[in-house]
């Protein structure tokens, strides 16, 4: 066995040739489908978790507090604390509720949230599917959480509900056009949907910066459109707790509840994962042409850090500014997405694809 | 709308949300500013500010004395009624008769912590003390006695008022 920490295709081949030797290629298959399912289910619960605790911390040190710091060292066993907490508590049964599509809805949400993680490229050969419509297939998988949402909102039988349901189906349906038409930006810089060949293309500089101006605007409309998407602050409408309790996971208890939590969180990971790929350049280290001993340096972090360091710098940001910034109401965040950024939007790949043209970008 | 007032509008947020990013910012990267104190630990040093509203104390000076002459105002301006004056008449050295208190009774249960009784009173006898660890397992130890055992009053109540004013 060759294992490099630098390049994992050769671990992922080991695997595969270590399954199928001892096996018919359907149970090697099988078998593989498994580990992926397993390793996922841990990441997603490891994830899912610290990133509660993320939130918590910097919350805190926004509003100068300490936030959770009594739960093992720095507070750092208090969401597994938590998330004991839920599963010992009573899943409560509401009484006109559509029972079937109740308890439905939690998994199509946490589903649409593991689908989308299969495709993303953690590091070099490390990617459960290499799409070649990558982007189109995260696109539309991280779409699908919002008939969860729906569901729930529908299912519960409550006006909280049913209420914060609606909200997110607009909400949803309005920012991801935003989301699309920024990550098409980069599509058309690196003339593949493909995830890998995009990191691949980013080789000699992240698109961020070789798209100078253009890449910039897509990355902060991004920014701001996949916040939405998620249903993270300042655009929480979907379960703003002044008007509609929790919206529409008002009615849900136990780790039932835990699922849309952490969903939240993970689709969060997500689109940062999203940006982190598309705009930062994934894996791929940071390099200077030129400066080769930087760019060694560099090259010896391995590409699983540089990964999850870039993801980690887009969620403080994305905490950063739902910290920040009051909530919006629905008015203003609709005009917002259709008067503001999908104009802008429009024009900077008008933009973009003259400059594509031109060649007036960093090759 | 006018092209350059709608590009107008959109830098102009982008330099607000920018301004609330940075004092945010400011914040989350100096731990230094944190308010939150923590307490079971600190106990030893905690740092409480001066107008916190513990209790209400009578103050003593190092002879045992306070300058409460039981004359009953706080009692009567008290909303709850959590206050009650046990006076005595004595017969002092001049063989005048004296109204001196034996018992100031303060009911913490009842206390809303209004400081009314601490603004009328005319000789400034009794203030806000800084304890705050208030939980006990009878309720009957709320009920307290503010004047110490053996403590008797001041005489120069007077200039004591004075000098408080200048």
């Amino acid at each position: 066995m060759d294992f490099n920490i630098y390049d994992f295709t050769s671990f992922t081949t080991w695997v595969h040739n270590a399954l199928t030797s001892s096996m018919s290629p359907g149970w090697a298959m099988f078998v593989e489908l498994a580990i992926v399912g397993v390793v996922f289910i841990a990441f997603y619960a490891v994830i899912g978790l610290y990133l509660v605790y993320a939130e918590r911390k910097v919350c805190a040190l926004i509003q100068n507090r300490k936030g959770p710091n009594r739960v093992g060292p720095f507070g750092l066993l208090q969401t597994i604390a938590d998330l004991f907490k839920l599963l010992m508590k009573e899943l409560i049964y509401i009484k006109n509720a559509d029972k079937f599509l109740f308890n439905l809805a939690p998994f199509i949400v946490i589903i649409a949230s593991f689908m989308a993680i299969a495709a993303l490229p953690f590091a070099k050969g490390l990617h459960a599917i290499d799409l070649n419509i990558g982007i189109f297939y995260l696109f539309a998988v991280s779409s699908l959480g919002v008939i969860g949402i729906l569901l729930a909102g529908w299912s519960s039988n409550s006006k909280y509900s049913l209420i914060g349901a609606i909200r997110s189906g607009a909400q949803v349906v309005s920012y991801e056009l935003s989301v699309g038409l920024a990550l098409l930006s980069i599509v058309i810089f690196s003339g593949s949907m493909q995830l890998s060949t995009i990191v691949e293309s980013q080789a000699n500089g992240w698109w961020i910066i070789k798209g100078h101006i253009p890449a910039i605007i897509s990355f902060l409309i991004f920014l701001v459109a996949s916040t939405a998407e998620t249903n993270r602050g300042p655009f929480d409408l979907a379960e703003a707790e002044s008007e509609l309790t929790a919206g529409f996971h008002t009615e849900y208890s136990g780790i039932k509840f835990a699922f849309f939590f952490l969903a939240e969180y993970m689709n969060m990971f997500i689109v940062a994962a999203i940006a982190a790929t598309v705009f930062l350049g994934g894996w791929m280290p940071f390099h200077i042409p030129g400066l080769d001993g930087m760019n060694h340096v560099m090259d010896y972090i391995p590409p699983f850090v540089w990964f999850m360091g870039k993801t980690a710098f887009i969620i403080f940001i994305m905490m950063w500014f739902k910290w920040t910034f009051p909530r919006l109401r629905i008015d203003q965040l609709l005009k917002l997405e259709w008067k503001y950024l999908l104009p802008l939007n429009l024009m900077n790949i008008v933009l973009i694809a003259f400059i594509v043209l031109m060649g007036w970008y960093i090759k | 709308m006018n092209i350059f007032k709608y590009f107008g509008e959109v830098f102009g947020a982008i330099r607000s949300l920018w301004a609330g990013m940075r004092v945010t910012g400011y914040y989350s990267i100096r731990p230094g500013k944190v308010v939150t104190q923590k307490y079971p630990e600190n106990r030893k040093k905690l740092i409480i500010a001066e107008r916190f509203k513990g209790e209400v104390i009578m103050t003593h000076d190092a002879n045992n004395q306070h300058s409460c002459n039981g004359c009953g105002i706080c009692e009567m301006n008290c909303p709850n009624g959590s206050i009650e004056i046990i006076s005595n008449k004595i017969t002092n050295a001049e063989g005048k008769s004296e109204r001196v208190i034996d018992k100031h009774i303060y009911h913490l249960s009842m206390c809303t912590f209004c400081s009314l009784c601490i603004k009328t009173c005319p000789s400034n006898s009794i203030t806000w003390g800084h304890d705050f660890e208030h939980a006990v397992f009878d309720r009957n130890k709320l009920t307290k006695v503010l004047n110490q055992p053996g403590s008797s009053i001041r005489k120069e109540i007077k200039e004591v008022k004075e000098t408080k004013e200048a």
